[in-house]
């Protein structure tokens, strides 16, 4: 069971970190003239900037508006596609020229292109509005909407983080948010009668315990009993669906609580009144709000406090840490129960805040896809959040397009390509792509005490 | 074990019971999966002990629900198919220490390229010979391009497998939805039909029935791959590979083997397997297939490739036994008004006690096996996300 001593497999078979003078030198040993890992990347951005020329000579000239905001004051944009177009092609090839140059352009080459990338969100829209039979549209709801559907993938992302930072890979969080939800919406039905009042937020509560003690299970296997953590996460995501189901047909729908009230808005005193954006931005749903104050507390409690620092040292090298008198064990388990709650809290966002209601497997993979934000940030919790954001806004976005019924070709867009671009967008990620996402270096390895 | 187990020296033992005793001990810690079922089953006793209801009518209702009647028999053989092909799947990946999430996408990708070529001009007027063939065949090469990615992206920049096929789990299923519901362009869409389904598959493509039953050649089809996976594995140098890859990189390194083509083509194969789970359910099912046909499928085949230890015989059984828990949950709730949700619970917590191992064997007083890799998996496969 000793897999400390040995280096894990994978890394053995795709080394870290490749010097690239080393790799020139040993592409040309092999007689091949390959390209950097940048090179590749500058090669496909410098076609999609050619592509984007000819785009911009098709799309229809007629300028689009764009809202930011409700009322007289608020700010608009005439925005010339075809123009606007080619400015963003002009971006993609000079960052695709740059990176091809990587030589002598270093790290300015890294620089643009993720520039380039960024502007693919407003390439999109505009993309969208000029091919849309409308001429205006506002951006804040597409801003607070994104924000908003993220929120579920923000917290388990979250969630995720906090397990992996310790050294446990989570892929259980789907069934421990699926439990939150289902466990959450119980307790409404059966004590609140599907009532707004103290048993709704009593609810919520619960939803993060049932949370925290799914995690517990999946300490116990992954931690004491030294099981496969993904094996044990298989295992948890099971169990969830399980237990819902059978709670759902056993115990909610005989209360005939049917669609219950939800959470209710919230307004931050001060900040709500803003006008314009205020109203939009600054109130909503309480997990929604609580999600930016769970993220601040995470970034502080990680990397501010002494014991956010043993759960790091915990999940880097647990053998050094027990030296030091850190309770490996004891740490692993607190950082995945806490991780557990905010999935239950993330959980409770399905049943008790949006929908008032719980259908089988309503998380539908959301669990999955915030694993991809956590690793798409890098492991770090502003960047997961960054991470959540993308794919709250390609399915806000997806929405949207669907809306203004966007043609091209005589065919509609199908929300589905949107739906997908974040998939791939990690997938290209992980890769290696834009530089490289480095695990916790201990995650995964049962943690054996020396005896 | 060449020590005497206890009990085994109770005085005026015969020889019989102490060889009995002897062969119990021996066996032990292959049963582990036998002992988590067991387990699970108790401990899903007491759930319907909580809901109120009486357990063993339960359990006897589920029972002669899955393998009460010929038919039913049939029912559940015909719906353990696709899981013992699928955990196929899951378990050649195993051998390499590969983690495959992605057969539930992989099965879908095959399913969807069988349902275009069987529904397509290549297949119209063939022979049932020549059409199975095709359509199967069909399943397996989307499968295998489909599988063959996260193997390459693994080989060549270290991009984790779980992570990778989960997007590509993700990707299938979004794009099964496009091309089965679109209506402008036309793409797989049946334009008959009122729901979003696929155009069916030529009948000459589609698996012939068993004896008029419910079973289809689709499970013949699986037992022979079975017996194909085993020899693979067993009887190849590519098996002896494989599972030398699986049990230690650097060692197959050292040794000269390829690692790198090694993932790849364990990958490749894996996703052909997945693949022709899809194909196979396809042309055994109805025919055609909506976007959530085969959810699951793919999931529930990474728990039974545990259950199975990811032995290519054990799976059959694990299959069976997942499917029989589905088809007769039914039969159970309308006898024993125990909702069918609980088969779900049973089928988490056989996961959990198989994975956790070291509970049954303290549950059940077994020894920690020594020596025998056919008793443990061997593999660990979480070594660490990306790199």
């Amino acid at each position: 069971m000793a897999t400390e001593t040995q280096p894990p497999a994978d890394r053995q078979l795709a080394p870290r970190r490749k010097d690239p003078d080393v790799e020139r030198a040993v592409s040309r040993q092999r007689g091949l003239t390959r390209l950097s890992r940048l090179q590749t990347l500058g090669v496909a951005f410098g076609l999609f900037g050619l592509w984007l020329l000819r785009v911009a000579g098709v799309l229809p000239g007629d300028d689009v508006t764009f809202a930011i905001g409700l009322g007289d004051g608020a700010p608009e944009f005439p925005v010339d596609p075809p123009n606007a177009v080619l400015g963003i092609a002009v971006v993609f090839l000079v960052a695709g020229v740059l990176a091809l140059a990587e030589r002598w352009t270093k790290r300015y080459a890294a620089v643009f292109l993720v520039v380039a990338a960024a502007l693919f969100a407003p390439l999109l829209l505009i993309c969208a509005m000029a091919l849309s039979d409308r001429g205006e549209t506002n951006l804040l709801p597409l801003v607070t909407e994104s924000l908003r559907l993220g929120t579920p993938i923000a917290l388990g992302a979250l969630a995720g983080l906090w397990c992996e930072r310790s050294g446990v890979v989570n892929i259980g969080i789907e069934g421990m948010m699926l439990t939150g939800a289902g466990i959450g919406f119980m307790v409404y039905a059966v004590a609140g009668a599907g009532q707004e009042g103290p048993w709704l937020y009593l609810a919520v509560v619960a939803a993060a315990a049932v949370g925290g003690l799914m995690a517990a299970v999946h300490a116990a296997l992954s931690v004491t009993f030294r099981t496969d953590q993904i094996v044990s996460g298989v295992a948890i995501n099971l169990l969830a669906i399980g237990i819902t189901s059978f709670v759902r047909r056993q115990v909610i729908l005989p209360s005939d609580v049917r669609s219950a009230a939800t959470l209710p808005d919230i307004d931050l005193p001060g900040l709500s009144s803003i006008p314009v954006v205020g109203e939009q931005l600054f109130s909503g749903k309480p997990i929604f709000l609580s999600m930016f104050l769970i993220f601040l507390l995470t970034q502080i409690t990680l990397f501010r406090t002494a014991w956010g620092l043993r759960v790091r040292a915990v999940g880097e090298n647990p053998h050094a840490a027990e030296t030091l008198g850190i309770d490996v064990i004891r740490t692993r388990y607190q950082a995945v129960i806490l991780g557990g709650v905010i999935a239950g809290l993330a959980g409770a966002w399905f049943s008790l805040e949006t929908t008032g209601s719980f259908d089988n497997m309503m998380t539908n993979g959301k669990g999955f896809i915030a694993l991809a934000a956590l690793i798409f940030g890098k492991w770090r919790p502003w960047g997961a959040f960054g991470g959540a954001m993308l794919f709250g806004f390609s399915e806000a976005l997806g929405s949207r397009i669907q809306l203004l019924s966007v043609e091209v070709g005589g065919f509609p867009v199908p929300s589905q390509f949107l739906q997908v671009l974040p998939f791939v967008v990690t997938i290209v990620v992980l890769a290696g792509a834009i530089g490289r996402a480095i695990p916790p270096a201990a995650v995964g390895v049962p943690y054996e005490r020396p005896s | 074990m060449s020590q005497a187990p206890p009990g085994s020296d109770r005085q005026g033992g015969s020889a019989k019971l102490r060889d009995a005793v002897e062969g119990y001990f021996r066996l032990a810690p292959v049963l582990v999966p036998v002992y988590a079922v067991l387990a699970a089953t108790l401990l899903g006793g007491l759930v319907i002990l909580a809901a109120g209801r009486n357990p063993i009518v339960a359990y006897s209702a589920l029972s002669s629900g899955a393998f009460g009647s010929p038919q039913a028999v049939a029912t559940t053989l015909a719906r353990s198919t696709p899981y013992i092909i699928a955990a196929l799947a899951v378990a050649f990946g195993f051998k390499a220490g590969l983690f495959n999430i992605g057969a539930e996408g992989q099965l879908l990708v095959g399913a969807l390229v069988g349902a275009w070529v069987g529904a397509g001009p290549a297949v119209a007027g063939l022979p049932g010979v020549l059409a199975i063939p095709v359509v199967l065949l069909a399943g397996v090469l989307g499968g295998l391009v489909y599988g063959a990615i996260p193997g390459a992206l693994k080989a060549r920049t270290g991009a984790h497998e779980v992570i990778v096929t989960i997007m590509l789990n993700n990707i299938a299923v979004r794009m099964a939805e496009w091309l089965i519901s679109s209506t402008q362009p036309l793409l797989l869409r049946n334009p008959d039909a009122s729901q979003a389904v696929t155009t069916p598959i030529a009948d000459a493509a589609r698996l012939p029935s068993v004896g008029g039953t419910a079973l289809d050649l689709g499970f013949v089809v699986a037992l022979a791959l079975c017996a194909l996976v085993w020899f693979v594995l067993q009887r190849t140098t590519f098996g002896f590979e494989i599972r030398t890859v699986g049990a230690n990189p650097h060692a197959a390194r050292y040794a000269g083997m390829s690692v790198q083509r090694t993932v790849i083509a364990v990958m490749a194969a894996s996703g052909a397997l997945a693949g022709v789970a899809g194909s196979t359910a396809l042309a055994g099912g109805s025919g055609a297939i909506t976007a959530g046909s085969f959810t699951n499928i793919g999931f529930d085949s990474i728990a039974i490739a545990l259950l199975a230890r990811a032995n290519p015989f054990a799976v059959i059984p694990a299959a069976i036994l997942w499917a029989s828990l589905l088809v007769g949950a039914p039969n159970m709730q309308l006898q024993a008004g125990v909702s069918s949700d609980l088969v779900r619970i049973v089928q988490g917590l056989i996961i959990v006690f198989v994975a956790a191992d070291a509970i049954v064997r303290y549950l059940f007083r077994i020894r920690a096996p020594r020596d025998r890799d056919d008793v443990t998996t061997g593999a660990v496969f979480a070594k660490g996300w990306g790199v």
